[in-house]
């Protein structure tokens, strides 16, 4: 079972932009994006390639062109798309009456 | 006695109450007398007339009417009378004891009975609740106003229209189907409309950005005022509706405020009586609710975490509840769903899930000159969902393939064309389709020519796209047959087609200049509206082609356009240029290469106070604060502010630094104000949006210790006047300037250096700096346009002069006074 943590509203995150949540506890820090067609995807914020901030990426369709060295990141997956490889971890994220809800990693952790 | 169906309420009881206390049938009982508690009805008298006796209970005054019929009613197109769907005949009929006007209050379980509002109590051996929904009214001050009216039954209708009447102004507040249909009515009606959507886009959840786009300005061309992203923050009046104030602190003046923001399903009753419910009540595959006796049906369920707000899914429901109370077990497995607007003249389908996602395939078709836009999205070889603009003829089709989950791997190719095309004569290879069209058939709209001429022209020579478009313009306007001059390219000559210009990106088949060229001819406001008119083959383009547009919008239409910060690269939107641990770096503007103790004080104490871990002197002249994390931006930026310093814009595709040298004043060489000149250069400049960055240097004599020959924009002073140079970059590849032409005065060389930055801004493509694009267009032609062209460059100058208006505020200063600061902040988890 996942754990679920509020961090907001769907009105927080700029559409086609992200934000970004510190758990703390020594957790890498997650990007939660918001799509063009408002849809949400959670990843660590950090590129496959070298680490590189995604959340501050430009959000196209449903991926993130990352801001140090412009691959592209598949929100979905984490993957790096076209001839790139790599992937970053991804977190389940849900939207409830308006909140956003993000799993806790512990509990990710646990069920991968 | 006879009851007329109409306006007029119907008043108390149903005339004949056929059955009696001797009736030893099953008594069922309805609460709502709405469009699926009659449907459910009528779908039990199709299998089993006379099983159960029958009454129902309706909150409204009226025999059952199709609500979503209240659309066109309030537009004028139908009349009440039109939209009855079982009128009194049809109750007496079928023994139907019906009772309007009193709502029912109560449900006592275990005496099985309910208890209407004026105290009738009536026993019932099963009961189905089907009370519909409730308009969801914004709890904002206000709401409570005479004039404040939602939009759910005739008796709203009869509101709006009485105010209607009267004429003025109306705000809808919520852009969705419902308040579209109301502000469309009310249009009609004679009001002035303005729809209040807080959503970016209208209609989000049935239309993706591209179609919501379209209909915004069809809506727009209809004389309604659109306001997206409008947050209502107080209805305001005294004793009756006055207008609408928003939180930026707008105020729309109205007579009339529609609420359709939404609906929540009617569940109160079935609350009180202890069912289980959610969102709505939770019934099982054949309607019944956590009580066996109870069934529940319509608007108001949940069913498997689901609630619906449209009627097909009701008549699914309905059926398998029938069946139910009829001892046939179906079972309802949930509906996939499709929208249809009911606004004459402007046709929009959606229908299933069209937000994409992992393993998903868009299939784009736009048709600007029809003013088509169609979308349909594939997984796995099966329809997954489609978003309909303007031609709204195959959505039928859609929706069958995608409620059959059929697979289209066949007809793929030709999926987007619609289903004539698509299983029309089995010529299913799109190639095979272009070979059998006929010599006459018309390949480009726009210019009227036929597959005859393309192939013609190909045959005189014209081996490339660009050469087709040149030689009989096919293809050359709108673009939308780009991809059937191709085919015939490829059948015509096979190996030997040379491939075009390079096209922008892969989202487009048309290059940066094409593109430019048709915004300003077509007058385009907006990112949607290129991706719409040139055929964007993405629903919102990647990180090449939006940096790009965002740019060209912003140059063709300055002080209009609102810049789409997330179109910008990660330091256009921050104002400070990322580093590879992901913090920025600050360098704050020192005009000229100038700088004071002030200036010097407040960067030692920003570099103590937020611990940044370099400061360092750049190569142009200024100094650069490192390792600052964003969070922290907007403080540092208030405390440059507050020296007197503004952004360096070091990090955009905009003027960067004017490098001066000492000059006149103080060198033993210096024939010219070198220092000042650079000054007033940069002053001038400063601010100002780019397609690449742009440099330049003022030396106060030829030995040139600023570099100018190596800059976008050099000035060597000399003892006659000034030499102007263009085109130099001391980057990756080096390149000295070429000589532009020599002026007497300084104010000729500031306005030759506007004129040049906006022939520059205007004509080359994003991310082209100045040397690559005059070794693209040559140094005689922007001599011909600078130099030659007296009253050219004057008009060029001015152009920049009155850009540059709107381009010079600090967008540091902006930040700092807590503008856009969830951009500097983390979320919170609330814990
Ligand atoms: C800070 C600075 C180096 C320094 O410490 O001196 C610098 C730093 C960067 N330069 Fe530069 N350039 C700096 C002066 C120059 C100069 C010298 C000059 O301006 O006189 C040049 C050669 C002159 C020219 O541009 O023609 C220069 C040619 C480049 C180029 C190659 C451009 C080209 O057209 O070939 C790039 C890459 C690019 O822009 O695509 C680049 C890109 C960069 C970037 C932005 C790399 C990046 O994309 O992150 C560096 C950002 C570092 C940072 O985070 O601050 N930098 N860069 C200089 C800032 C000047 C300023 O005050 O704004
Ligand atoms: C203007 C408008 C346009 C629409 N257009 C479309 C469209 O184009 N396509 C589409 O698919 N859908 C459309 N809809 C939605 C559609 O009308 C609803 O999905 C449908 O009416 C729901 O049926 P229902 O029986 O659940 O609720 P309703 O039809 O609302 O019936 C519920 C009835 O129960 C009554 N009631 C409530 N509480 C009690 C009580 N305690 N006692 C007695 N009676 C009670 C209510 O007064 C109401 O008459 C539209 C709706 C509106 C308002
Ligand atoms: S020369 Fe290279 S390493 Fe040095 S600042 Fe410029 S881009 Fe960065
Ligand atoms: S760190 Fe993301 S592309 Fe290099």
């Amino acid at each position: 079972m996942n754990d679920w943590i509020d961090i907001g509203t769907l009105a927080d995150i700029p559409q086609r932009g992200a934000r970004t949540v510190q758990l703390g506890g020594g957790e890498k820090e997650i990007a939660v994006f918001r799509t063009g067609d408002d849809r949400l995807f959670a990843l660590v914020n950090e590129c496959p390639h070298k680490k590189g901030p995604l959340s501050q990426g430009i959000v196209h369709g449903h991926n993130v062109a990352c801001p140090l060295h412009n691959w592209t990141i598949a929100l979905q997956t984490g993957q790096a798309q076209g001839a790139d490889t790599g992937c970053t971890p991804t977190i389940a994220v849900k939207q409830e009456n308006d909140r956003i809800l993000i799993a806790r990693p512990v509990a990710l952790s646990d069920a991968a | 006695m006879e009851l007329q169906a109409g306006t007029e309420p119907l008043t108390g009881s149903g005339g004949n109450i056929l059955f009696t206390g001797d009736d030893v049938r099953e008594h069922l009982v309805l609460v709502g007398n709405g469009m699926a508690g009659c449907r459910a009805v009528e779908e039990l008298l199709a299998r089993d007339p006379g099983r159960y006796r029958v009454t129902i209970f309706g909150a409204e005054p009226h025999v059952n009417y199709n609500r979503i019929m209240l659309s066109p009613v309030l537009a004028g197109e139908k009349a009440f009378d039109d939209i009855i769907i079982n009128d009194r005949a049809w109750y007496d009929d079928n023994g139907i004891d019906l009772i309007v006007s009193d709502p029912v209050a109560a449900i006592d379980r275990s005496a099985k009975t309910v208890t209407s509002h004026s105290g009738r109590t009536v026993a019932y051996d099963k009961l189905l609740i089907a009370t519909g929904s409730d308009p969801f009214i914004i709890p904002v001050p206000g709401k409570d106003l005479p004039g404040v009216i939602s939009f759910r039954d005739m008796k709203d209708v009869d509101a709006m229209l009485g105010a209607a009447d009267k004429g003025g102004d109306a705000v809808v507040i919520g852009g969705g189907l419902l308040g579209l249909e109301a502000a469309h009515g009310l249009t009609l009606r004679g009001m002035k409309v303005t729809v209040l959507h807080i959503m970016p886009t209208l209609m989000e959840r049935q239309l993706d950005e591209a179609a919501a786009w379209l209909l915004k300005s069809a809506l727009e061309g209809r004389g309604q005022t659109i306001l997206t992203g409008a947050d209502t923050a107080e209805i305001y009046g005294d004793g009756m509706v006055e207008g609408v104030r928003l939180k930026d602190g707008t105020l729309i003046p109205a007579s009339l405020v529609v609420m359709a923001v939404g609906i929540r399903p009617c569940v109160a009753l079935a609350r009180e009586a202890g069912l289980d419910v959610g969102r709505g009540i939770k019934v099982d595959d054949h309607m019944v609710t956590s009580d066996p006796d109870i069934l529940a049906v319509g608007e108001c369920v949940e069913h498997e975490g689901n609630v619906y707000g449209l009627v097909a899914p009701l008549w699914d429901m309905c059926r398998s509840l029938a069946d139910g109370l009829t001892d046939r077990h179906s079972g309802y497995k949930g509906s996939v769903i499709s929208t249809k607007l009911k606004v004459a003249g402007l046709d929009v389908f959606s229908a299933g899930d069209f937000s994409g996602g992992e393993g998903c395939e868009d299939i784009v078709l736009r048709d600007a000159s029809r003013g088509v836009y169609k979308r349909v999205v594939v997984k796995d070889d099966r329809v997954v969902g489609a978003v309909l603009y303007g031609d709204t003829a195959d959505g039928g089709w859609y929706f069958d393939l995608l409620k059959r989950g059929e697979d289209v791997s066949d007809i793929r190719d030709l999926l987007i064309f619609g289903q004539s095309f698509a299983s029309g004569g089995g010529a299913l290879d799109p190639k095979a389709a272009v070979a059998a069209l006929s010599d006459n058939a018309e390949i480009c709209g726009c210019n009227g020519v036929s597959k005859g001429q393309v192939i013609a022209t190909i045959n005189k020579g014209a081996c490339s796209l660009d050469a087709v478009r040149a030689g009989c313009k096919a293809s050359a306007s709108c673009g939308s047959c780009t991809g059937l001059v191709e085919t015939i390219l490829a059948l015509t000559l096979g190996e030997d087609v040379q491939s075009g210009p390079k096209t922008m990106c892969k989202c487009t088949s048309f290059g940066h200049d094409d593109v430019r060229r048709e915004i300003v001819a077509q007058g385009m406001k907006a990112i949607p509206e290129v991706m719409h008119k040139l055929h964007w083959s993405t629903p919102d383009g990647c990180s090449s082609c939006r940096p790009a547009l965002n740019y060209y919008l912003l140059c063709a239409l300055p002080g209009e356009y609102v810049d789409d910060q997330q179109s910008r690269f990660v330091n256009e939107r921050m104002h400070a240029n990322i580093q590879k641990d992901g913090t920025y770096s600050v360098v704050p503007r020192m005009w000229g290469g100038l700088t004071n103790p002030r200036e010097l004080r407040a960067i030692a104490d920003v570099v103590e106070k937020y611990e940044a871990p370099m400061v360092k002197v750049t190569g142009g002249q200024r100094l650069d604060i490192f390792g600052i994390k964003k969070e922290d931006l907007p403080a540092v930026w208030a405390d440059l502010n507050a020296a007197g310093m503004v952004s360096g814009h070091a990090y955009g595709k905009s003027l960067r630094t004017v490098k001066t040298c000492v000059g006149s004043d103080w060198c033993r060489f210096g024939t010219q104000d070198s220092t000042g000149l650079g000054v007033k250069t940069e002053q001038m400049t400063w601010g100002s949006w780019m397609p690449h960055k742009f440099k330049i240097a003022v030396s106060g004599c030829p030995r040139n210790c600023a570099e100018a020959t190596i800059k976008d924009f050099g000035i060597v002073c000399v003892d006659s006047g000034y030499e102007l140079h263009v085109g130099g970059n001391g980057g990756i590849h080096v390149r000295v300037t070429d000589l532009l032409c020599k002026v007497t005065t300084e104010q000729e060389a500031l306005d030759y250096c506007a004129a040049f930055t906006q022939l520059y801004r205007e004509e080359a493509r994003y991310l082209e700096r100045t040397a690559p694009w005059i070794e693209r267009v040559g140094v005689d032609y922007v001599k011909s346009r600078i130099v030659e062209d007296d009253a050219g460059r004057e008009a060029l100058r001015a152009r920049f002069l009155f850009s540059q208006q709107f381009m010079q505020d600090d967008p540091w200063a902006a930040r700092a006074a807590g503008q856009d600061t969830q951009l500097h902040q983390h979320l919170v988890p609330a814990e």
